[in-house]
């Protein structure tokens, strides 16, 4: 029954269009789902030659290689001090940026009235998330390791990250508040709920899920930053950090990226390997923390 | 506020709708708080361009003139011709361009007008993680597959480390943003369009070319500008896989080695301990800072005028 209805479908669009096939449409549909494709398949033969790489590493001595130090030996190097780096670092972004950039992104989209200082701010906001990576690290360079004399350590790195961060958490935050409908918190504010009450009790519920998807991806982007270290000082060459954490915050430092960078440009066969291991490490850490985070938001994705 | 005994109100005065000091307080406080955690984001524009243009002109006033417009880009000798990073950095974004302005519209057409809602839905998210890609990683990729396997199987001869292979990686860092913003726009035109020109009879593919992306162009024009303005920008690919670290001479040539304004910038920095040595190679350092500064600034304004077209639009 279906398959005749179907066909009967079928002949009639044919002799819609004069009873040819309608080659163009084909070619235009192929042509679109090829630069899909291609842009989708490029990520499969990244990944793939990653892992052809990376192999040989993780087949001989995963653990070892996630626990030495940098060496210049390819056979003795690994992973451990630019893990600590990198963590630390995104511990200080997230505890910089979040809460100011939360923050700013409140005041923006739920105190502010649309004056003309608080257009600027706006606007200021959007040029700071598209100025480049690397400017950031200029700026960092400039006050935190010069002007406030603290060298190049790692709490300069963090701080600057922090910087470069900021705007897009206030940018995702911001999207993510105006999502919540005006009904909300006409709701509170009916009761006699203040502005913060209102924003707190009401408002930031609703809104958490989109806010804590936006932050994950600024903080991984922070995780995966490179170009702003290099200028601030994130180091490869072999060093040895010890001491607690406090110590660690106030030393020479290196970061995941950093190494990666570094490794890729000696002229090793070995230390090639080592970059496309030290690539997956990365780049398994920052797909499974964003993919979590993005599948997420689409779940507890609201429609009002 | 609420009154105890629900069936006899008390008589309400002026002074009892008023909040209480406390509550006001705080929210005086909350408020204060938040204003100056968006006005902070002044300062930081404030302390960039300060930073920039501060020790850029204390090396424009400092360097000779002839430096700036000489044989080529030897920040170690000298020389700091700004012509050989900036046509560098054209070459880089040109080439990522040709590379993602294409993929990145056909997929954003694909995506808005082709693909059903649960495809489109699946591969959303596929392209927002191809987006988070650092581009470290593409750098790598650049040197250990696009130069040898792709770039110098096609034209032998070519050098590991040439401005086509960091050209295309860059183009593949942000055809995943070209394709996101573009088909944002696409999705944003109204339905009824579609619907009065399928209406008339048009084909799908009539549809999509004819009506959907020329009233979805601001948005498009965009994204495109938006991928210009990140493929300037972008500093990791370009300074692990176009070569040229020491300093270059001018060239236009894709398959050879090249500078561009943020590989210039890092090979300053890597090696910044002999940098010191030299007076105006750290202060060069800015300069270049600051031209990056004003081209991304520039295309990102343009970008935004051009958003803010396809707001009023509908």
């Amino acid at each position: 029954m279906a398959g005749t209805t179907l066909s009967a479908t079928e002949a009639i669009e044919r002799r819609l269009r004069g009873g040819v096939t309608d080659w163009r449409s084909w070619i235009v549909e192929g042509a679109l789902l090829l630069s899909l494709l291609i842009a989708l398949g490029v990520l499969l033969v990244l990944l793939a030659d990653i892992a052809v790489t990376a192999a040989p590493v993780f087949g001989e001595r995963a653990v070892d290689f996630m626990t030495s130090p940098l060496s210049a030996r390819p056979e003795g190097a690994g992973l451990v001090q630019g893990l600590i780096g990198s963590l630390l670092i995104t511990l200080i972004v997230a505890v910089v940026a979040l809460p100011i950039g939360i923050g700013a992104a409140i005041y923006l989209e739920e105190y502010a009235r649309d004056t003309a200082l608080n257009r600027f701010i706006r606007t200021n906001i959007r040029n700071l998330a598209g100025v480049p990576a690397i400017v950031y690290g200029l700026l960092g360079l400039a006050v935190f390791v010069t002007v406030l004399g603290m060298g190049r350590i790692l709490l300069a790195g963090g701080l600057t990250l922090a910087v470069l961060v900021l705007p897009i958490v206030v940018i995702t935050t911001s999207e993510a508040l105006v999502a919540v409908p005006e009904s909300i918190r006409e709701a509170a504010l009916g009761v006699g709920a203040t502005r913060w009450e209102t924003i707190r009790s009401h408002v930031l519920p609703y809104a958490a899920p989109g806010i804590f998807t936006g932050t994950i991806l600024s903080l991984a982007r922070a995780f995966g930053e490179t170009a702003p270290l290099l200028l601030v000082g994130a180091i490869a060459g072999t060093f040895s950090a010890s001491g607690g954490p406090i110590d660690q915050v106030t030393s020479r430092y290196t970061t995941l990226p950093t190494i990666i960078f570094h490794w890729a440009g000696y002229p090793q066969d070995e230390f090639r390997a080592l970059g496309a291991a030290a690539i997956a490490v990365l780049l398994g850490l920052i797909l499974l923390v964003n993919g979590a985070a993005i599948f997420l938001r689409n779940r507890y994705d609201r429609k009002w | 506020m609420t009154a105890t005994d629900p069936l006899v109100p008390p008589p309400l005065a002026a002074v009892d709708l008023r909040i209480a000091p406390a509550r006001r307080r705080r929210e005086a406080i909350v408020r204060t708080l938040f204003l100056a955690a968006a006005a902070l984001s002044i300062v930081i524009s404030g302390g960039i361009i300060l930073t920039l243009i501060g020790n850029a002109l204390g090396f424009v006033l400092q360097v000779d003139p002839s430096a700036l417009w000489t044989n080529g880009w030897f920040p170690r000798r000298g020389m700091y011709d700004v012509p050989t990073i900036v046509t560098g950095t054209l070459v880089i974004s040109v080439i990522a361009m040709v590379v993602a302005a294409p993929l990145g519209i056909g997929a954003a057409i694909y995506l808005s007008e082709y693909a059903g809602s649960r495809a489109r839905k699946a591969l959303k998210p596929i392209i927002e993680i191809l987006a988070a890609i650092p581009s470290v990683v593409l750098g790598f990729f650049a040197i250990s597959f696009i130069s040898p396997a792709l770039v110098q199987t096609l034209f032998p001869g070519t050098p590991l480390f040439n401005l086509l292979s960091a050209g295309i990686a860059v183009g593949i860092l942000i055809t995943p943003l070209v394709a996101s913003i573009a088909e944002d726009a696409m999705h944003a035109v109204p339905a009824y369009l579609r619907e009065a020109a399928y209406g008339l009879g048009a084909r799908r593919r009539t549809t999509s070319i004819r009506v959907v992306v020329p009233a979805a162009v601001s948005g498009i024009v965009a994204a495109l500008i938006l991928g210009v303005s990140r493929a300037i920008g972008e500093t990791m690919i370009v300074a692990m896989a176009a070569g040229a670290t020491g300093g270059s001479l001018f060239n236009l040539n894709p398959l050879d080695q090249g500078q561009t304004m943020t590989a210039a910038m890092t090979a300053l920095a890597i090696g910044s301990d002999q940098v010191r040595g030299a007076e105006l190679t750290f202060e060069s350092l800015y300069f270049v800072g600051m031209l990056l500064f004003f081209f991304t600034f520039g295309l990102n304004l343009l970008s935004d005028a051009f958003v803010r077209r396809v707001r009023r639009g509908y």
